[in-house]
C-alpha cells in the first residue's frame, strides 16, 4: 500500500521580526521606509528588519492511517508546521501535498459566539470548521451528548461554566470526520475524565484508517496514541522516529548533559523579575553528576536571580520520568516555617537546594521541571523539560534479582515475613 | 424512498472524493481567485451573516428598530435643513421621501463599508486558527446589511402610501439597482478589509471616506443639479447610479437608465474585480499581520 497522506518537501516559513510582525504598520511609517530604502540602499541592507525562520528544509511523510506525533519544545517550530498543513499560512517555500481534507484542531472552540446558544455554536463552528449544514445536522445529538450539555442547549454559552464550554467547544471539532485530522494540545483542557474521552475519541479516529497528527506536550498521551514521531527544534527536523525511541531522545537531548542547564541569556525574559540562572544535579559532596546512584542521597539545586522583591515566591520542581509521568512536585515554601520566613523574597541572587533521600527512586532516565510562581498570582517561569539525569539502580534493594522493576520509584521498604501456624501433616 | 437516500449518500461521497489532492506552497505575485473554495463553503457566508444578525442587536434597547431609524432620523435631519432651510429642489416630490428614497441604498452602503472594513481583523481568532476562504468575512458583513435594507424599505412603502406617490411601472428593475449597490459595497468593502489589515488607519480614514462618498452621491440632491457635461465622470461613483436607478424606480423623478447607469456599472464592476484580486493578494498575509 503505497498510500500517502501527506508529503513535506523543503519546507520552510520565515517570519520578519520587528515592527512589522508584532506591530501593524501604518501607511506613515510603508512610505517613510519605501522612502529609506530608495535613499540609502547601500548601509540599509544590513539594518533592515531580521528575519527568523520558524520552519527550516523540514521534509517528511506520513503514511495514510498513521497516527503521528510530533514533539519540541515552545517555540520549537510545531505550531507553524501545523498552521501550514491547515493551510492557515502559507509557507515561504517548499511545498506540501495533502491527499484528503485537512480537518484542524487548532484550538477548539473557534468562532465561538458568547451571545449565541449552544445550539447555534454548534452550527456556527461547524461551518466555520468545513462541515456541510446537514453533515452538522445528522452528528448534532451525537455532539450534544457527548459533550453532555444537554439541558443547556438553548443557554447562550456566556453563561456555560469553562468546562462546559470546553467540552462543546471540543465535541463539534471532534465530531468532524476529515481523511487527515490535525491535533495541537487539545487535551491540556477539561477534567481528568473529559480528557480520557478525548483520548478515546482519537484512537478512535485513528482506527477508522485516518491520518493524526498530534502534536502535545504530555509524552505519556503522545507515547499512548502515536506509532511514530518527529521531533522538532529551532525548525528544524531532528528525527523522525518510531515514537518510544523520540521521546526518549527528546528528553534526553536538546536538554544538557553533565547534569546540568544553565540558561542563555537570549532564552528567557529578561524584563521578568524573575530569572533561572542554572539548575543542577549535585551527589552528597556537592559536585555535579549526570548519573546519580539509587542507594545514595543526591541534591537539586536551583540557582536564579530575583530582580525586584517578590510577594509569595515558590521556586519548586517537577520529577518526571521519562513517559512524561509525574513522580512529584515540590517547592521550597513547602515548609509552613519557610512560607513565613520567606513571605516575601527579596531582590538577590539565590539558590534553592533540595535533598532526595536514598534509597527512592528506581533505574532509568527522569527529567527535571522547574515551576517558579506565585500562588494564584503569576507564574514567573515554568519549564517541564529542563534538565534530564540518569539514576543507576545497582545496589538497590531486589538487585539480586536482574529484572527491571516497574514504577517509578524504588523504595527500600521494612517487610515483615512471620509465620503464622505450621503447615498441617 | 430507499434508493433517493442512498443516491444522495452517493452523492456526497463523490463530492468528498473531488476535492482530494491539493498542493500547498508559496504563492507569488497575483494569486488565482479560487472561486471554486469559496463555493464549498457557501454555505459559511450564510452562517456567518446568520450570527452578524443574531448579535447585532443583543443588549440594545431599540433592537432591530435602529434599522429604520438611522436613515428615518437623517431623513429628518436632511428635510429640515437641505429640504426647508435650503430649499434644495426634489425634482417634485416631497423633500422627505426624495432624499429617504436614497438614504436607504446609501445606508446599506455606508454600514457595509463599515461592517466589512473591520471584519478580518475583528474575527482575527478564526484566521489565524482555522482556514476558510477569507473573503467570506466581508461578504458576509455586507450581507447582514441586506435585512436592514429590507426592514426600513418597508418604511419607505408606508412613507410612498402616505404621500400618495404609486411606485412606478419600473419597479421591477429595483433589484438590479440594489445588486449594483451590493457588487459596489463588496468591491470597496474587499479593498478596505484587506488593507486594513495591513495599515490600521483605515480605521481613521473611514469615517471621511464615507462622508465624502456621500456628498459626492445624489443623496441629499438631485443628480440634476450636476452639470450636463460631468454628468459621466459624475458617474463614476457607483452609487450615484444606483440612487438615480432607485428614484427613477420608485418616484418616478430623474432620467430612467442610460449612460449614467452603464457608467456606473462598469464602474462597479472594476471596484469589485479589482478588489477581488487585491484581496487574493493580501490573503496570504492575514494569518501573519492581523
Amino acid at each position: 500500500m503505497e498510500k500517502t497522506a501527506i508529503k513535506a518537501t523543503n519546507l520552510g516559513k520565515k517570519y520578519a521580526i520587528g515592527s512589522s510582525i508584532n506591530a501593524y504598520r501604518t501607511l506613515r511609517e510603508t512610505i517613510s521606509e519605501k522612502f529609506s530604502i530608495k535613499n540609502k540602499q547601500p548601509q540599509t541592507s544590513e539594518v533592515l528588519p531580521d528575519h527568523i525562520w520558524a520552519l527550516k528544509d523540514v521534509s517528511f511523510k506520513v503514511e495514510k492511517g498513521e497516527v503521528l506525533g510530533i514533539i519540541g519544545r515552545n517555540g520549537a517550530g510545531k505550531s507553524t508546521l501545523l498552521k501550514i498543513l491547515s493551510r492557515v499560512t502559507e509557507p515561504t517555500e517548499g511545498s506540501v501535498q495533502i491527499y484528503g481534507r485537512v480537518g484542524s484542531l487548532l484550538e477548539v472552540g473557534t468562532g465561538f459566539h458568547p451571545e449565541l446558544t449552544g445550539g447555534e455554536n454548534i452550527y456556527l463552528n461547524g461551518a466555520i470548521l468545513g462541515m456541510k449544514k446537514n453533515e452538522i445536522k445528522s452528528k448534532f445529538d451525537e455532539i450534544v451528548s457527548f459533550a453532555e450539555v444537554e439541558k443547556f442547549i438553548d443557554t447562550p454559552v456566556k453563561r456555560y461554566s469553562s468546562g462546559m464550554y470546553l467540552r462543546l467547544a471540543f465535541a463539534v471539532a471532534a465530531h468532524l470526520e476529515p481523511e487527515i485530522l490535525v491535533v495541537d494540545e487539545v487535551l491540556a483542557v477539561g477534567d481528568a475524565e473529559f480528557q480520557r474521552k478525548c483520548l478515546g475519541k482519537m484512537s478512535d479516529v485513528a482506527k477508522q484508517g485516518r491520518t493524526v497528527l498530534f502534536v502535545s506536550h504530555n509524552m505519556s498521551a503522545i507515547l499512548r496514541l502515536t506509532e511514530k514521531t518527529l521531533v522538532i527544534d529551532k525548525g528544524n527536523l531532528l528525527l523522525r522516529a518510531p515514537t518510544a525511541k523520540a521521546v526518549d531522545y527528546y528528553l534526553s537531548s536538546g536538554l544538557t548533559q553533565e547534569g546540568q542547564r544553565i540558561w542563555q541569556p537570549e532564552e528567557i525574559d529578561q524584563k521578568s523579575h524573575f530569572t533561572p540562572v542554572s539548575i543542577r544535579v549535585l551527589d552528597e559532596k556537592g559536585t555535579v553528576i549526570e548519573t546519580v546512584r539509587s542507594t545514595e542521597s543526591f541534591f537539586i539545586e536551583v540557582e536564579y536571580l530575583v530582580r525586584k522583591p517578590i510577594k509569595g515566591l515558590r521556586v519548586g520542581i517537577y520529577l518526571i520520568t521519562s513517559h512524561g509521568e509525574f513522580v512529584f512536585t515540590s517547592f521550597d515554601m513547602d515548609s509552613t516555617e519557610k512560607f513565613e520566613s520567606y513571605a516575601v523574597r527579596k531582590a538577590g541572587l539565590y539558590h534553592s537546594r533540595v535533598k532526595i533521600p536514598a534509597n527512592i527512586l528506581n533505574g532509568g532516565r527522569y527529567v527535571l521541571g522547574i515551576n517558579a510562581s506565585s500562588y494564584r498570582i503569576k507564574t514567573y517561569f515554568h519549564d517541564e523539560q529542563a534538565l534530564a539525569f540518569n539514576v543507576d539502580s545497582s545496589g538497590a534493594p531486589g538487585t539480586q534479582w536482574p529484572e527491571s522493576r516497574l514504577g517509578p520509584i524504588r523504595p527500600a521498604l521494612e517487610w515483615e515475613i512471620k509465620k503464622i501456624k505450621n503447615a498441617n501433616k | 424512498m430507499v434508493s433517493r437516500e442512498s443516491r444522495k449518500k452517493f452523492l456526497i461521497m463523490g463530492k468528498k472524493d473531488k476535492d482530494k489532492k491539493s498542493l500547498i506552497k508559496a504563492s507569488h505575485g497575483w494569486a488565482a481567485l479560487n472561486l471554486r473554495d469559496l463555493w464549498l463553503y457557501r454555505e459559511l457566508i450564510f452562517f456567518m451573516t446568520w450570527r452578524d444578525l443574531k448579535v447585532r442587536y443583543k443588549q440594545t434597547l431599540l433592537g432591530a428598530s435602529w434599522a429604520i431609524l438611522q436613515p428615518f432620523l437623517t431623513m429628518i435631519v436632511f428635510s429640515i435643513f437641505f429640504g426647508n432651510l435650503a430649499k434644495v429642489p426634489s425634482d417634485g416630490v416631497p423633500y422627505p421621501i426624495f432624499s429617504y428614497t436614497a438614504l436607504i441604498p446609501w445606508t446599506l452602503f455606508s454600514k457595509a463599508l463599515q461592517d466589512a472594513s473591520r471584519s478580518l481583523v475583528a474575527n482575527r481568532h478564526m484566521i489565524t486558527k482555522v482556514y476558510f476562504p477569507r473573503m467570506i468575512l466581508p461578504l458576509s458583513s455586507v450581507m447582514a446589511g441586506l435585512v436592514d435594507f429590507l426592514i426600513a424599505f418597508v418604511v419607505l412603502l408606508g412613507m410612498m402610501w402616505y404621500y400618495k406617490i404609486p411606485p412606478t411601472a419600473n419597479v421591477w428593475v429595483l433589484p438590479i439597482f440594489l445588486l449594483l449597490a451590493l457588487v459596489t459595497a463588496v468591491g470597496v468593502g474587499l479593498w478596505l478589509s484587506a488593507l486594513n489589515v495591513l495599515f490600521r488607519d483605515i480605521n481613521y480614514v473611514l469615517p471621511f471616506l464615507t462622508q465624502f462618498w456621500m456628498y459626492l452621491t445624489p443623496v441629499a440632491y438631485p443628480s440634476s443639479m450636476v452639470p450636463t457635461e460631468w454628468q459621466v465622470i459624475y458617474a463614476l461613483n457607483p452609487m450615484a447610479g444606483v440612487i438615480e436607478g432607485f428614484r427613477w424606480a420608485l418616484l418616478g423623478t430623474g432620467q430612467p437608465p442610460g449612460i449614467m447607469t452603464l457608467v456606473s456599472s462598469i464602474a462597479a464592476v472594476v471596484l469589485l474585480i479589482s478588489g477581488m484580486f487585491y484581496f487574493r493578494r493580501m490573503e496570504r498575509l492575514f494569518a501573519d499581520m492581523v
